[in-house]
Order: structure tokens, then C-alpha cells, then sequence
């Protein structure tokens, strides 16, 4: 989804329901804004683009377009509007866009990509608009517009005489937006990088009806779906005999091998779909977790494996090395497990349908339903709610789909509710996965040689084969092997390197001391030979790197001896940002206790502090809670946990104190959501090593003896 | 099914429904008082939580006729406009991510304050373990609970 940039900056005019003047930035597409859409607007709004709206009565709406996970994007998308536009914050309200093609474009959440996407549009869309305004203001005091500025919902002369946002926005509506426009200095900011609270809080504080799941319609059914209870298995036959009889049952219906019961509330659904004999028949292989073992085996030893990367002779290099260090690393199949459970609201009529509910990827969800369903995808209409979590399982849109289709099954608005067994035993996991590393080093510990070999469970390329260490060695290897397993997979909170930065953090630390040099130490020096002499293509920055290291180091006070205190360390560049972590461990009666976690995060400009530092905590609450908890077990093709009775996660007294810093360099804004996790696992790993003398190789580590708290 | 007359954020609000119902599913589909949030349905994960007599309750394994002489606040009888101490402290200290747990976590502190107006670090803990916070946002919920109590001894 590339935007042409000639389009970009085009502008459009058109008359609004209202009667004013409507002024649409074509930025997305060619086509023309349409007015009437964000209905809910107050009717004497008016719109000066996509992104934002002024009322007379000095109120200024920000549309925000990305869904709103819990990443703070509601947020944080209308803070940098207001920014540029010199909005007074208390004057600025905030509406979730429904999705809109036309108007948006990348109207998701994933990759950690909407602020880095959108950071420039965002800013002219509040730049164009001042700029309209001070023009309105200097002609109906008839002075030159240089004479006048802005400030806080004000345009002011530099006689000191002023006239407000409101009272300017009829007549700035009329003027011919710029076609260029000129945005603040960064060091001019006032909003940017202060603590903004989210705009939703009150609401949630409250008890509104925020999310996916409160949703409701006049007429509406709910309903909940059996699915195969093993991965390979598919439906044979059912008998609903007993469960139509029960109170408040209106249908059980099967498509897709599924059966859904469908009645007036979740209560009474949820009791006859006990009532409801399905009987299941083997389609393909019943995988258990023992065959995973084996089938890793089989890959990592295979001669097939596609290369992702090769740079000099690494087979060379092995065979004159002075030590070759060699390990494998493994992580089993997760579920996202977010708060809120998947589910979708549905309403099928014949040459539309309606849909409302929680989705990462909205537009992915209209075009299959549309599909599906042999419409124009204008015909489906999807209405954004709040997400109660996500972490990437929302990127898959099975769960909407399902919904409109039973909808159409049914004939019937209806609202499919996932149980908490569903949603743990549904699928789309974080792939398991298992790497073999193998490193030469010379006498002086320098690193010759380099091999990394994924073998993961439908994880696709298990590797990310330009990741730092590579781009520092001479000699490297990366490739990977894939299984085609009937257990489903899909994008987890910062795929692949939510382990493979364990993996590969553990791993240099080993190759560390077996070369006896201190992690940091090793980690600088390969930056540092990066930075001066790349091998092949370089994808991140050894600068940044290397500041936020120092960063971390200094505040952790790295290598200054703690009485008692046992240090690990990590570092990875993802989603456009660099993070580096240090684990400060105890150790009690031979077991390590986690005290602390440092983080030390370079995502360019912080749009929200408090929202940022939020997002960092949890990123490190979540990497922390599954490298310590977090496996899913199958047996004959059966998740074997299905709640958190039997699938733990973290909670309020396990987590250890964490400090925060960001580096402070101006860079535009990168990715947030995702790049403090990756680091997390590894500094927790090589904490454990320092404080018990005991690598540990697989996740989760608590099944290994280590403890939180 | 039955009829009952329950008292919640004190009014009456009369539901027929079979008397197994959770309380849970009662106040969801039937009341219209969707703030209690359905998260594990076995009482391991705090996000239904309740009051039921002042004590904090796990709604989801609650069956209505249970309550049906019980006073029950929810999270929208905390406050209506969010001015009660938890809430108050819940938005100062920006809490919520995805927000999903915190009706569950606020129903917890809150019953919690209400015995005990100056818990140790060791009672929040042994009151707040019970609730998941998927998005981690323990730190905050630890610094809400504190600011909350400063603000009730006030
Ligand atoms: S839904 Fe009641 S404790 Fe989880
Ligand atoms: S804020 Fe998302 S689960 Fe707690």
C-alpha cells in the first residue's frame, strides 16, 4: 500500500449535508472525500480534511483511522494533528473512523507501522489547516498573514488582538488550501512528548460500551461456534436434536466444520452447546508435541534447507576456527490469550452486510467477506470497536468472516462470542520453532564464522537473515527449514523475533565467554566493525545501536560489581527501533529471582510519553511473562490448556521493578508496540546464566526452576 | 426460568432468566451493564469482578439466584462520571492500555480501600493477584491503588 505523492497533496472541495464548506484531502486515493460519513459529528462541524474537523463553538474533532488495541493510537494520532494545528488539547475530541478505504489508507494495526506511516500526513493535515486559518484571520483584519501566528486554539496579530479556531473556522473553510505547507520545528513542539492521558480512559473507567464484545443491536441473536477440538480433525456428523429444545435456542446450523449454536443470550447458548453430539473425523495428521521434537530433529539435520543468506565461506571459516561454539534454542506454540476474547458482530441483507467488532486489519476482513460473498467491498461495512488486546491474533480476520457468515446462514443480525477455551485452543499461535547456532571464533575471541538454522511449525522463514550480528561477521550462514503442520499459525506481538531474540541474545553471550570477552564488549566491538566495514547489506543503524547500549550500560551501571546482584544483558533492533535491556537477578537459596529489568529504547521522537513508557512496562511485562509461562502442548492434534487454570500468565506479583529511558535524538518517530519484547527473554536468560551458572535453551523457563518475585 | 428483583448501583432491575445464570451473563445480556467484562469464566482471571455486599466477586461462577437479596455494585456504579477515588486515580495514572481488565481491577482496589484504607504493599498484592492484566499494566494499577487510598483518607 504505497501512496503516490502527487495525490497526496491534492485537494478536493465539496458541499457538506450541513450546507458549509467541506475541504477533503485526496491524500489516499483519487477519489472524492465524502461528506456525510462521520455522521457522528455534531452537525455544525466543519470538516477541514480527513483528519479533522472545527465547529463554531471552537470544539475540534480529530478522526482517528487505526484501530485502538491498547497501543495508544487513539491517542497518540490525534495528539500530532493537534500538534501542528496548534489546537488547545481541551478542546479536542477524538472519534474513531469506521473503515474507510477511500479516506485511510493502512487502517490497520501491526508491525508496530502506524505512527511511522503516518507521521508526515498527520502533520500536514494540522499544518494545512492552521495555515487556512491564519489566512482567514488576516484577511478579516485585512493585514499580511506574516503578521500573524498561532497559539493554543487562537490565531493572534502582533498587535495582540485574536480571534479563535471557532470563530475563524467558517471563514478559513472558504479559502483554497495550500498546496505546500510548512511544519513546525520539531524543537517547537509543545503536545509532542508530553504526557497525554488516552482519550478513551474515561470511557473505560466507566464501564462504557467500548469493545467488540459489549456490542449490540435491537433484534440481535448471539451466538457461539464448536470447532474442530483437534487440529486436523473435521467435522462428520451432529445431532441438536436435544440442544434446539432448550430455552432460548432459535438455531444450530453447520458450515465450514463448525456447528453453531445461535439463541437470545451467551448464557443459554453456551448450555446447549453442551447438549449439541458432534462426532469428528481424522482428516489430517493428529500432531502431539513429541512429534514436534522428532520433526525438528529431522529438519535441523536435513541438507534442504532454503538459504535466506550467505556472506563469504562460513564452512571455511569453521574448519580453520580456533573454537567453534554450537547450541539450540527452542520456543514452543503460544496463544495471543487477549483480555477480551475474539468475537464479531454480523448482519447479512442480501447485497450488503454490516459488520461491527474488534479487528487489526479491517480492510483484509471487507475484502474476504466481500469475496465470500461475491460483493464490491463497499458493500461491507465495518464499524471499529475498541480491541481488548490483540498482540497480532486480530490480524487474522477468521473470526469476522465466521461471523458474517453465519449471519447469512441464519439470516439474522448476531454477534459470535468466542469462550475463553475457543479463543485458547483456536489457533493462529506463535509458531514453535527450534534454531541451531554455530559460531567460529579466533584466539582473541572475534567472531569468524556464523550460523543460524531455523526449523519452525508453519513459522515460514523462522529467521530474520539480515538482523544484527549479521552485517559483522565475514562469514555467515542463515537458513531455515519449514513444517507444514495442521496447527495453525500466524503473527504474534513482534513475530519471529519474539524468540529468535532470545535465541540469538543467549547465543552471543556464549560465544562471549567463550571467548572471554564481557557481552557488551563483544556486542560494541561487532558494531563497531558494522559501522566501519559492512559485510553485505546493513538494515539497521550501529550508531543507534550503540547509544542505546551505552544508555542501558550507564543506567544499570553495567560491570560496576552490586553486592548480590547478577547481571544480564540484551539488545535487538525491530519495527524501525533499537532497545537494549538489562535483567538484574538474586539469588535466593539457588534460585534466580528477577529484581529488575533496565530498558533503554530509541524509537526516534516519543509522541506520548506516559503512553510510551506504558507501552515499554507491558512489552516487558509480556516478553518476561511467556519466556517464563507462556506453552501450549498438543496431544493427537488437541491443545491440552484451555484457560488460565491450566495456561498461566503472568501476574500482579510477579513482576519485577522497571526503569525506562528513551534516547533523545529528534529521529522521526519509529515503531513502539513491538521492539521492547523482543530483548526481554534473552537479558532474562543471561541474567539467569550469571546468577545459577545454568543456560537455559528452551522456553518456558519456569519449568526450568527459575522463579519471579 | 424466575423472576428476580436484583439491587444494583442502587436501583431494582428485574430479570427473568433461569436461576443458574451467572451474574456475570445477567448483567451483560439482560441489564445492559456490559462495564463487568466475561474473560476466563472461572473465576482465574478477575475481569468480571464485582461487588456483592462489598465483597469483591467473581460474577462469571456466581449463579443469580445467589444474589438475588444481595446489594451488587458494578463498575458503573462506582461513579457514573468517574469520580470516585479509584477512578479518579485510575485516570491520573493513565492505567489502561487496551483497558479490557481494568473495570475487574478497579472493582478489586475498590473493595479492598473501602476495609482497608491504608493497605500495605503485601495486602494489594494478596487483593490484586487475582486479576490479569494481559497488557501488563501492573506497575500502574500498584501506583492507582496507592494514589487512590491517599485520595479517600483525604
Ligand atoms: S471472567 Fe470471571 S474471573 Fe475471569
Ligand atoms: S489493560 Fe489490557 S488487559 Fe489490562
Amino acid at each position: 500500500m504505497s501512496t503516490n505523492q502527487s495525490r497526496r497533496d491534492f485537494f478536493k472541495t465539496s458541499a457538506t449535508a450541513a450546507g458549509g464548506l467541506v475541504l477533503g484531502f485526496g491524500w489516499f486515493s483519487s477519489e472524492a472525500f465524502e461528506p456525510g460519513v462521520l455522521t457522528k459529528a455534531a452537525a455544525d462541524t466543519i470538516d477541514f480534511n480527513a483528519y479533522l474537523a472545527i465547529a463554531p463553538s471552537g470544539i475540534i474533532t480529530i478522526y482517528s483511522p487505526n484501530p485502538e488495541i491498547g497501543q495508544g493510537i487513539k491517542t497518540a494520532f490525534p495528539i500530532i494533528v493537534a500538534e501542528e494545528l496548534d489546537a488547545d488539547w481541551s478542546k479536542v475530541k477524538v472519534e474513531q473512523s469506521p473503515l474507510d478505504t477511500k479516506k485511510f489508507e493502512r487502517q490497520l494495526t501491526g508491525g508496530s507501522g502506524a505512527i511511522r506511516h503516518s507521521w508526515e500526513r498527520l502533520r500536514k493535515a494540522g499544518a494545512t489547516a492552521r495555515a487556512m486559518l491564519m489566512e482567514a484571520a488576516a484577511k478579516k483584519w485585512s493585514v499580511p498573514v506574516s503578521e500573524c501566528s498561532t497559539s493554543k486554539g487562537f490565531v493572534v496579530h502582533s498587535s495582540g488582538k485574536k480571534l479563535s479556531y471557532g470563530e475563524l473556522a467558517t471563514d478559513a473553510a472558504q479559502i483554497t488550501p495550500p498546496t505546500t505547507v510548512k511544519l513546525k520545528d520539531k524543537s517547537n513542539f509543545t503536545l509532542i512528548g508530553t504526557s497525554v492521558k488516552g482519550v478513551d480512559s474515561k470511557a473505560i473507567l466507566t464501564g462504557k460500551n467500548l469493545f467488540g464484545i459489549d456490542y449490540k443491536r435491537e433484534g440481535m441473536l448471539n451466538a457461539m461456534i464448536q470447532r474442530p477440538p483437534a487440529f486436523g480433525l473435521k467435522l462428520k456428523s451432529f445431532d441438536a436434536t436435544e440442544a434446539k429444545k432448550m430455552p432460548g435456542i432459535t438455531d444450530v446450523v453447520s458450515f465450514g466444520n463448525k456447528v453453531a449454536i445461535v439463541g437470545k443470550t451467551t448464557w443459554e447458548v453456551m448450555q446447549a452447546r453442551k447438549a449439541v453430539k458432534i462426532e469428528w473425523e481424522k482428516e489430517k495428521d493428529l500432531e502431539s508435541s513429541a512429534d514436534h521434537d522428532r520433526i525438528f530433529k529431522e529438519m535441523l539435520n536435513s541438507t534442504t534447507a532454503t538459504v535466506h543468506r550467505k556472506d563469504g565461506d562460513v564452512e571455511a571459516a569453521f574448519k580453520n576456527a580456533y573454537k567453534v561454539i554450537e547450541a539450540e534454542y527452542q520456543c514452543p506454540f503460544l496463544p495471543h490469550s487477549p483480555m477480551e476474547p475474539m468475537n464479531f458482530f454480523a448482519h447479512f441483507k442480501g447485497d450488503s452486510i454490516e459488520m461491527a467488532g474488534p479487528s487489526q486489519t479491517p480492510q483484509n476482513a471487507q475484502n474476504q467477506i466481500a469475496k465470500m460473498f461475491n460483493m464490491a467491498p463497499e458493500k461491507v461495512s465495518i464499524e471499529l470497536t475498541r480491541m481488548g488486546g490483540g498482540f497480532g491474533r486480530r490480524l487474522n480476520t477468521d473470526y469476522a468472516v465466521e461471523a458474517a457468515e453465519l449471519s447469512s446462514i441464519i439470516k439474522a443480525p448476531v454477534k459470535v462470542t468466542w469462550s475463553r477455551e475457543d479463543d485458547t485452543k483456536g489457533g493462529i499461535y506463535r509458531p514453535a520453532v527450534r534454531y541451531r547456532f554455530k559460531a567460529s571464533i579466533d584466539k582473541a575471541g572475534n567472531i569468524t564464522g556464523y550460523m543460524l538454522h531455523g526449523a519452525g511449525m508453519n513459522a515460514g522463514n523462522a529467521t530474520r537473515p539480515d538482523n544484527f550480528p549479521v552485517g559483522a561477521i565475514e562469514n555467515t550462514l542463515i537458513q531455515s527449514n519449514d513444517h507444514k503442520s495442521p496447527i495453525t499459525t500466524g503473527p504474534w506481538r513482534a513475530p519471529i523475533t519474539n524468540f529468535l531474540a532470545y535465541a540469538e541474545q543467549a547465543f552471543l553471550d556464549e560465544v562471549a565467554m567463550a571467548g572471554g570477552k564481557d557481552p557488551i564488549q563483544l556486542r560494541m566491538e561487532l558494531l563497531e566493525k558494522a559501522q566501519k566495514s559492512p559485510i553485505g547489506k546493513l538494515t539497521y543503524e550501529p550508531e543507534r545501536f550503540r547509544e542505546v547500549i551505552k544508555l542501558a550500560a550507564e543506567k544499570a551501571g553495567w560491570g560496576k560489581k552490586k553486592k548480590g546482584v547478577y547481571q544480564g544483558f540484551s539488545v535487538y533492533f525491530s519495527h524501525a527501533s533499537y532497545v537494549a535491556q538489562i535483567a538484574e537477578m538474586a539469588n535466593v537459596k539457588g534460585k534466580p529471582v528477577l529484581k529488575k529489568v533496565y530498558a533503554a529504547v530509541d524509537c526516534g521522537i516519543v509522541i506520548n510519553e506516559s503512553s510510551a513508557q506504558n507501552q515499554v512496562y507491558g512489552a516487558i511485562v509480556d516478553g518476561l511473562g511467556h519466556a517464563m509461562y507462556g506453552n501450549l502442548t498438543f496431544k493427537d492434534g488437541a491443545p491440552q490448556q484451555d484457560n488460565f487454570n491450566k495456561y498461566r500468565l503472568i501476574r500482579y506479583n510477579e513482576v519485577p521493578d522497571i526503569e525506562v529511558h528513551f534516547v533523545k535524538n529528534g529521529i522521526d518517530p519509529t515503531g513502539l508496540g513491538e521492539p521492547a519484547l523482543p530483548p526481554t527473554g534473552g537479558a532474562i536468560a543471561n541474567a539467569i546464566f550469571k546468577t545459577t551458572g545454568k543456560r537455559l535453551y528452551n522456553q518456558p523457563f519456569a519449568e526450568q526452576g527459575a522463579t519471579l518475585g | 426460568m424466575a423472576l428476580f428483583n436484583l439491587k444494583i448501583n442502587g436501583k431494582t432491575y428485574k430479570a427473568d432468566v433461569d436461576a443458574n445464570t451467572p451474574l456475570l451473563w445477567v448483567l451483560r445480556d439482560h441489564l445492559d451493564l456490559v462495564g463487568t467484562k466475561y474473560g476466563c469464566g472461572m473465576a482465574m482471571c478477575g475481569a468480571c469482578t464485582v461487588h456483592v455486599n462489598g465483597e469483591a466477586t467473581r460474577s462469571c461462577v456466581v449463579p443469580v439466584s445467589n444474589v438475588s437479596n444481595a446489594t451488587i455494585t458494578t463498575v458503573e456504579g462506582l461513579s457514573e462520571t468517574g469520580t470516585h477515588p479509584v477512578q479518579e486515580a485510575w485516570d491520573e495514572v493513565d492505567v489502561p492500555q487496551c483497558g479490557y481488565c481494568q473495570a475487574g481491577q478497579m472493582m478489586t482496589a475498590s473493595a479492598l480501600l473501602a476495609k482497608n484504607a491504608n493497605p500495605s504493599d503485601k495486602e494489594i498484592e494478596e487483593a490484586m493477584v487475582g486479576n490479569i492484566c494481559r497488557c501488563g499494566t501492573y506497575h500502574r494499577i500498584h501506583d492507582a491503588v496507592k494514589l487512590a487510598a491517599a485520595k479517600m483518607k483525604k
